[in-house]
């Protein structure tokens, strides 16, 4: 299958490991990774901000960029949501019928749901010996309804001892550009989640979205929190050879 | 529709009462570092939040009862004008009298005249979720009325218990300090002076204080949830039932409650009254529903007075996308599952209420001129949990989004961009271009390789500094992933 990689530009200038575990996990599995070149970024920060105009004109330049393809994967839960739940309501927000159109015509996968319901696959082969928590991001949870999917694939992995992470369903406190705009509560509320990641005595904190692991992976950071942040591609990806990606 | 105010113009200080009101974040910070608030409000959170699954959870058509509470709504806000006549019609039948007031400061004036009117210097209070709204303890105050509310949370308040209590208090909050709740209840005038700390103790000391209170009022004020415009009958639910006593008791009893609160008939509340009990309290019903309707001779009170607010609402109304936050019926469920809130409490919210509901209806009727109400449509990580959780399905996490919009669309005509604005401007700018796209990401990648040790970034100018008081952010490595993907050896498709 050829699968066009939606990488996110959040991806693109902090994480570049997930674009890569992405890419090396769809070519073990068999399918061609394209890369559109054009791609930015989906407009979800515009339009959870309230800037409608600058949004629409990211939808529509999405929508160029990927309207031609019959599946396009992305390792963010967040873009996903957005492209899937928000464009139509950003085409209405600004009178673009056509918008509305072009977005109803793209096929854009948040990777777990791509492994699972459209390649069926839960074991993709990975070896990922470390202890590990996953943290349902809000938009895995309550816009792209991921459910266990994340958790099916990480239950296959060879090796990974998955924690259950406590108060999993509480929102980090990211919220885009709230942890900015409210910065104390967004503080208090990671404080929370950082609690829970230490007591399950995770190696590894897991998500679907590197937007909340920067935010959660930052605190633990700064608190010397001795668990690592990483997207659930990377440890997919990961198979114990060198060449896999990781994040460095 | 009959004229309720007595003054005839509108006097300065008409329209919402003017609080001075902090942004959000200012106000948070406050509440933020007030340890017993968050301990109570931790501990209401989860006590709420397990009962109220609970109790939707046992039942098996939780989803239908939902979309049927949302019909009802509707259709009641999208005929509001015809269901109030009605309402004002079997309300006079039955012997009350119908006030209408347009503002808070209106209401505020219609109750405290009504309350002179009756010659009395005390009343008492029961489940008045517009109290604060329309300041009508203050407005009693001044014209010289002693209140003594009746609801335990308001009570605890009053007594120097700080938290004022939510749009909906939460079930005696016994599970909270139980020795600082002794301290507070040993003030009371009446309390025994070797007053345990045992819960049925203390119970058993509010209740005969507030007793005390009921029997011998002559005037109550009182709120209503719900008012079926069939019959003109009143409705209101407690925890506690001191408003049971308060509707009872008196000579003269006033009601306040928002033109929202209008169910057409008796059969559109039995789905209310599945709905709101269960997401408020986790109660299967509510422990008292009293529900009267106008005046009977020998039997209750001989005065009935409902004040019907708008204070806005009738705006909201008009408002095609933010029409659905009417549909509330207050049962607080998304407050007690909100993140932001469970941290923050009612305060920063402002006069109308808190939590994600009240984050949205402040600003939606007092408009987002002010940088405070601006403030609130971004007091939320739009994580969903408040839509998953209401019980007339209203998308609250949409109604923000629409309203950060319109806080943006009305600074786009400030003749100054604010900076915000800028930074979005240009942002989205760079984005809409591949060349200044991959420029942009190279001069990020060098300057963050500039500002980092050690592969972290701890400190970051500008906003951006609010991200590093806290958190790290990680140094992009060289390279990048566009970098990585060129050098592959073999990257087909396009490049
Ligand atoms: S918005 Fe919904 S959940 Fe929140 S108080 Fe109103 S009815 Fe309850």
């Amino acid at each position: 299958m050829r699968v066009a990689l939606f990488v996110a530009c959040f991806n693109d200038a902090l994480f570049p490991g997930t674009g890569r575990a992405v890419t090396v996990l769809l070519e073990r599995l068999g399918h061609e990774v394209v890369f559109p070149p054009g791609q930015t970024c989906c407009g979800q920060m515009h339009w959870t901000t309230g800037y409608q105009r600058e949004a629409a004109d990211l939808a529509r330049r999405f929508a160029d960029v990927f309207g031609g393809h019959d599946a396009v994967v992305t390792p963010s839960a967040s873009c996903a949501a957005t492209v899937r739940a928000a464009y139509a309501r950003i085409a209405r927000a600004v009178g673009d019928a056509e918008l509305e159109r072009a977005a109803d015509g793209l096929a854009v996968h948040e990777l777990s749901e791509f492994l699972v319901d459209v390649l069926g696959v839960t074991d993709v082969g990975a070896y990922f010996p470390h202890r590990v928590a996953y943290h349902p991001t809000c938009h895995s949870l309550r816009t792209l309804r991921l459910g266990d999917r994340p958790l099916r694939l990480l239950r296959a992995v060879r090796g990974l001892e998955l924690v259950e992470l406590p108060a999993a369903e509480e929102c980090c406190g990211f919220g885009g550009t709230f942890a900015l705009k409210n910065a104390d509560v967004s503080v208090a509320m990671v404080a929370d989640k950082v609690r829970h990641v230490r007591g399950t005595c995770a190696d590894v904190l897991c998500a679907a979205d590197n937007g909340c692991l920067a935010h959660i992976g930052g605190a633990l950071s700064r608190l010397r929190g001795g668990v690592r942040v990483m997207h659930l591609a990377e440890i997919l990806a990961a198979t114990g050879a060198p060449a896999a990606a990781g994040r460095p | 529709m009959t004229g309720g105010s007595s003054a005839g113009g509108r006097d300065s200080s008409a329209g919402p009462v003017p609080l001075p009101m902090p942004k959000f974040a200012a106000a948070a910070r406050t509440a933020l570092a007030d340890t017993g608030l968050r301990r109570d409000l931790r501990a209401d959170a989860a006590a709420l939040r397990r009962r109220r699954e609970a109790a939707a959870g046992e039942l098996g058509d939780w989803q239908e009862l939902r979309e049927a509470g949302r019909a009802i709504r509707d259709e009641t806000l999208l005929n509001l004008d015809a269901y109030l006549e009605r309402l004002e019609k079997s309300v006079t039948e039955a012997g009350g009298a119908v006030h209408w007031a347009a503002d808070a400061a209106e209401a505020a004036r219609l109750v405290t005249g009504l309350v002179r009117a009756t010659g009395q210097g005390e009343v008492v209070t029961a489940a008045v979720p517009a109290a604060r709204e329309i300041g009508l303890h203050d407005a009693l105050a001044e014209a010289g009325v002693t209140v003594h509310p009746t609801d335990l949370a308001e009570l605890v308040a009053r007594l120097g218990g700080g938290r004022r209590p939510a749009a909906r208090p939460a079930p005696p909050a016994f599970h909270r300090d139980r020795a600082r709740l002794r301290e507070l209840l040993a003030r009371l005038p009446d309390a025994p002076p070797d007053l345990p700390d045992d819960p049925a103790a203390l119970a058993a000391a509010a209740r005969d204080h507030l007793r005390r209170r009921l029997l011998s009022a002559r005037v109550a004020v009182c709120g209503a949830d719900f008012m079926v415009a069939d019959t003109g009958t009143l409705v209101l639910l407690e925890s506690e039932g001191n408003g049971r006593a308060a509707v009872t008791v008196p000579d003269t009893l006033i009601c306040v409650a928002g033109i929202d609160a209008v169910v057409p008939t008796w059969s559109d509340l039995e789905v209310l009254l599945q709905l709101l009990p269960r997401s408020a309290t986790g109660d299967r019903m509510s422990p008292a529903v009293s529900t009267w309707t106008g005046v009977t001779p020998g039997d209750g009170p001989r005065e009935l007075h409902l004040v019907l607010l708008d204070n806005g609402r009738t705006a909201v109304l008009a408002d095609e996308a933010g029409r659905a936050a009417l549909r509330c019926v207050r049962c607080s469920a998304c407050a007690h599952v909100c993140p932001v809130y469970e941290r923050t409490g009612d305060e920063p919210y402002g006069p109308r209420g808190g939590g994600p509901i009240g984050a949205v209806v402040t600003p939606l009727v007092e408009g987002v001129e002010s940088a405070a109400h601006a403030s609130l449509p971004y007091a939320s990580t739009l994580c969903g949990a408040c839509a998953d959780v209401c019980p007339v399905k209203i998308d609250i996490p949409g109604l923000l989004v629409h309203l950060r919009g319109a806080v943006v669309e009305s600074r786009r005509r400030r003749p100054v961009p604010t900076p915000e604005l800028v930074m979005m401007r240009s942002a989205a700018w760079t984005m809409g271009e591949q060349g200044r796209y991959e420029a942009a990401l190279r001069s990020g990648a060098r300057w963050a390789r500039l500002l980092s040790r050690g592969g972290r970034i701890r400190r970051l100018p500008g906003l951006l500094g609010k991200w590093t008081e806290a958190r790290d952010l990680p140094a992009p490595p060289a390279g990048g992933f566009r970098g990585w993907w060129r050098a592959r050896p073999r990257s087909g498709g396009a490049r």
